[in-house]
């Protein structure tokens, strides 16, 4: 499969689903992104990230108790699969890996 | 409550995306959307906000959103056509007799709408031939004398006119003139035969597309006396020798030098000719004829023009009303006005007077395509009754269907299909009935025969099947509807039948509809048969019996009148100019004795000295023409009473002999009067003031008095003398009630359209009657045993099945009569002259008509069940 290995902004969505437990769905994620990354995150990129990462089976999904808001629609609440979980974990493994063997004297010249 | 309505996102924009978004997807993306929405009212306002939500609904247009269950949807449907195929076949086969009044019924009403359809394929394919058939148009002209306003526009125009356009208007890029008249005896040798023409200006051959096989398109019509033969008139003249340049002599009198020959007119060509004239030979023949171009003789010449791509119609009319404006005043009390009208819809256009041949009429094509119409939907109505009748019996069906997961589109989608077999398999017949019935509708009237071919042609055939699935889609789509409303839960839990007859309201007003529908067309038929009864055996004032009128085609009175007059069966012969009630019309000035102003435009007839005792003209006084010699001076005039009336000559007629009228021109004097007949058609009142003129040498036709057992044998016997003397006409006398009968043409074909209609109208309703009788008593099959065994009687229990049915059509009888003598009365009578008075005998036959049909198909059927043995019918439960 083309996709097992996590883009730079599917790994984003992924770490804030897994950070954000119970509470992730579009908007939320949407929202957080925006405020941590400090950049302008569109509703639609994520919603197609999420989409995409549920089809790799890396996150799955559930929908929520409809409320008043939202036009009495249910929310589509995301979680980190165990597949999703070892990506996050290999790609967080590389880049320490990388981290590792950075000598601390050639980014301290920078 | 009001501000949450106010704050809803825009709802067509949430069904856009509902439309094209898969439904796993859409509830929270429809969530996230809103919640985008309900901040962006807060932040942004309400306008903006929609106007996001709508690009956001757009932008969700993605690869991964769209619904592909449409083609899973196709594929279920494309699987399933085969198991549709299957149970409708079965059942079909299953209800036989259902199944057949539906195929029949169908049949029998898509005949007619297939009649229709080669009708109207026939009509519009007229004229398609010519390249420019959508530039071109002709200028029509309406007449009016005085206040008259009852003429209609006339196809033809006057050559002043066509003068006038072609020197002095713009805005057109060619114009054709055409003249009709150019009739007669071709001679080129020893050898004369008739040929029927016209007289065409040089860019006939530019503007319209009838291509030259031989001679310059150019110049053929270019120079006076130039004749231009088609290919089929050319071989009867000349076989196979060359036609080109050799001079042929036109009517005994002048040569014309053939230059040109052309393809054959095309049959759906509305301007046929055999041979064309140079216009510009009119200009040398009518020189002096001051008549060729005044501004009121327009029933002769027609102009057609081409028009570029785009132009002005209304410039181009306002320049017509001015040359009107300019030229009305140059004719007394007339006021002439010009119109354009599109080729193309010449054939199909109003009913104009003076065509250059036949036309089919607009008013003749909606009558077809209204009834038509009608026939189709009571056959519709047959299909949506049963179907819906038969309910009971399918509705478990569905509900299996359903359970299983069939969606409300696939039973739909069944019913329709299964509506489409019925209907394609009714085109089969119909198209039997089609071919069985083409030749009797050409046959209905003599011009259907030149006008249409109807050949079946793979345009034709794809309109049927179009034609068929759109019946099938028509007929099927309420029976459809409705079955995909069952709810399967209480098909399947309940079986009792109650609910389903909810709908027995909607069922009754179709059967009404249907019998007034018959009863009408019935009503309508007996009525017309009355009236042309009634016309075949109007009093006409004088006596038309076994008299055979000769077309003297040009041929000597004398000769023709001395040979006859040997055979023993003649017993009289008298000469007239036209012949008299059949709807000709001779006109001609009478100025008024006792007021020099006033004149009079009296109908005349010209007449020998025998006419009048020969048809027996009843003569109030005076006496008959005095025999003259063919060249002594015209000196005496026969009037009828409505002239003394309308002149105010002495009532009693014998004071008005001896009066002198100026006809003409001429000064006549009034030798006899005689008692007013009907001069006209007698369903028309012209010619009220009628005279008759005395001259031999303008007799065009022989009237002879036949006094014989075997008239076919005296005609054929008068043929072979005819045929000494004239060898190159055909013999084409008729006698004087065949030519009556012929002037009612238009009359017996409306009425025999009218009665085939109304019998296959007829048809159609018994048939869905008879199915709906058999449905009821047989859903009533164990009542009614029950009431057996409870002691009623068959008498009664016939009584009881059919009484519903017949208030039913006696409600239709009630709505049809009515309205039917009210069109009558109102509407058409009014404006037909003499017509017989309505009797209630027509509506009360057809009523009782139809009731003994419903009788017999009612009766049959209840008759069958209350006869059946209840021991039977409840042993089986």
């Amino acid at each position: 499969m083309k996709g097992t290995n996590l883009g730079e902004f599917e790994e984003l969505v992924l770490l804030t689903v897994a950070a954000m437990v119970n509470e992730a769905y579009s908007v939320a994620i949407c929202d957080d992104l925006e405020k941590k990354t400090k950049r302008a995150v569109k509703l639609g990129v994520v919603h197609s990230v999420l989409n995409r990462l549920e089809e790799k089976g890396l996150a799955k999904s559930r929908l929520g108790e409809a409320t008043k808001a939202r036009g009495g629609k249910r929310k589509r609440y995301y979680a980190v699969t165990n597949a999703g979980k070892s990506a996050l974990l290999k790609s967080k493994e590389l880049r320490d890996q990388y981290w590792s063997i950075i000598p601390e004297l050639s980014l301290k010249r920078i | 409550m009001n501000e949450l309505q106010e704050i809803s996102p825009p709802a067509w924009a949430n069904r856009l995306l509902s439309w094209y978004c898969k439904p796993e997807l859409l509830e929270d993306l429809q969530g996230d959307l809103n919640e985008y929405f309900e901040r962006n009212v807060k932040s942004k306002g309400i306008t903006r906000a929609k106007l996001i939500y709508f690009f956001d609904v757009l932008k969700f247009f993605r690869l991964y959103t769209i619904r592909k269950p449409e083609f899973l949807n196709l594929l279920i449907n494309f699987i399933m056509i085969g198991s549709y195929i299957k149970t409708s076949g079965r059942s079909i086969v299953r209800n036989k007799l259902f199944s057949a009044i539906n195929i029949i019924g169908l049949a029998i009403s898509m005949s007619v709408g297939l009649l229709l359809i080669s009708v109207l394929i026939d009509t519009y394919s007229y004229d398609k031939f010519h390249v420019n058939h959508s530039s071109i148009y002709r200028i029509n002209s309406h007449y009016q004398y005085l206040e008259n306003k009852d003429r209609n526009f006339m196809a033809t125009t006057s050559m002043r006119t066509a003068r006038a356009v072609k020197e002095t208007f713009t805005g057109f890029e060619d114009v054709v003139i055409l003249h009709r008249g150019f009739n007669g005896d071709i001679t080129f040798g020893e050898k004369t035969i008739p040929l029927n023409g016209l007289w065409a200006s040089e860019s006939m051959f530019e503007v319209f597309t009838f291509p030259l096989l031989q001679g310059n398109q150019a110049t053929a019509l270019k120079e006076p006396f130039s004749v231009v033969l088609t290919e089929k008139a050319a071989k009867k003249m000349f076989g196979d020798e060359e036609a080109l340049g050799k001079s042929i002599i036109f009517n005994k009198d002048k040569a014309y030098t053939i230059t040109g020959i052309m393809k054959d007119v095309p049959t759906f060509s509305h301007i046929k000719f055999e041979m064309l004239a140079s216009l510009s030979t009119r200009e040398v023949t009518e020189k002096g004829n001051i008549d060729e171009l005044a501004w009121d003789n327009m029933w002769n010449t027609y102009v057609y023009l081409k028009m570029p791509e785009e132009f002005d119609a209304h410039l181009f009319q306002a320049n017509l009303n001015n040359l009107c404006i300019k030229e009305n005043p140059s004719v007394k009390n007339t006021t002439i006005t010009l119109k354009l009208q599109a080729m193309d819809s010449i054939m199909s256009g109003e009913s104009l007077g003076n065509q250059i041949g036949p036309t089919m009429g607009s008013t003749l094509l909606w009558v077809l395509t209204g009834l038509a119409f009608v026939v189709i939907l009571s056959a519709c109505f047959n299909y949506t009754n049963l179907s819906v009748a038969r309910s009971l019996r399918r509705s478990r069906e569905i509900g299996i269907r359903k359970v299983i997961g069939a969606l409300r589109g696939h039973v739909i989608g069944q019913f329709v299909v299964e509506a489409i077999i019925i209907s394609l398999s009714a085109l089969v017949a119909a198209f039997g009935v089609f071919l069985l019935l083409r030749p009797h509708f050409k046959s209905m009237e003599p011009d259907l025969q030149e006008l249409l071919t109807l050949n079946v042609s793979p345009l034709l055939v794809i309109c049927f099947f179009g034609f068929a699935i759109f019946i099938g889609v028509a007929a099927g789509f309420f029976p459809a509807l409705f079955f995909s409303r069952i709810n399967a839960v209480q098909v399947l839990k309940n079986s009792s039948s109650n609910r389903v007859f909810k709908k027995l309201t909607l069922r009754k007003v179709l059967i009404v509809f249907q019998y007034s529908i018959s009863l009408m067309l019935i009503t309508a038929t007996l009525i017309m048969y009355k009236q042309y009864k009634h016309y075949m055996n109007f009093d006409l004032g004088f006596s038309t019996e076994n008299i055979l009128n000769i077309p003297l085609q040009g041929n000597k009175a004398e000769l023709l009148k001395k040979e006859l007059n040997e055979l023993p069966e003649v017993k009289g012969i008298s000469a007239s100019g036209m012949i008299t009630s059949v709807g000709s019309f001779w006109g001609v000035p009478i100025k008024n004795p006792n007021n020099p102003e006033d004149s009079l435009f009296a109908a005349f007839n010209v007449v020998d000295e025998n006419y009048i005792p020969l048809h027996d003209h009843h003569l109030l006084a005076g006496k008959n023409f005095t025999a003259l010699s063919d060249s002594a001076v015209e000196s005496e005039v026969i009037v009828n009473e409505q002239v003394l009336k309308r002149f105010n000559l002495p009532k009693d007629p014998n004071l008005s002999i001896g009066e002198m009228l100026r006809v003409a021109g001429k000064d006549l004097r009034i030798v006899g009067v005689m008692k007013d007949f009907q001069y006209g058609r007698a369903n028309n009142e012209t010619g009220k003031e009628t005279i008759f003129r005395y001259s031999k040498k303008d007799a065009q036709h022989l009237n002879v008095k036949l006094l014989s057992n075997d008239l076919p044998a005296t005609y054929a016997k008068i043929e072979t003398i005819w045929k000494k003397l004239d060898t190159v006409h055909p013999f084409n006398a008729k006698f004087y009630d065949d030519e009556i009968e012929e002037a009612f043409k238009g009359l017996s074909a409306s009425m025999k359209l009218a009665g085939s209609i109304a019998f296959l109208a007829i048809c159609i309703a018994s048939l869905g009657l008879l199915g709906m009788v058999v449905f009821t008593t047989e859903t009533r099959l164990k009542e009614i045993s029950i009431r057996k065994v409870m002691g009623a009687t068959e008498g009664g229990l016939v009584y009881l099945l059919g009484r519903g049915f017949f208030v039913l059509l006696g409600i239709a009888a009630l709505i049809a009569l009515p309205l039917t003598y009210f069109f009558f009365e109102q509407v058409m009578l009014p404006k037909i002259a003499n017509h017989a008075p309505l009797g209630l005998l027509e509506g009360v036959i057809a009523v009782i008509v139809v009731m003994i049909i419903a009788v017999v198909m009612i009766g049959s059927q209840t008759m069958k069940v209350a006869k059946s043995n209840p021991a039977e019918v409840l042993k089986n439960e």
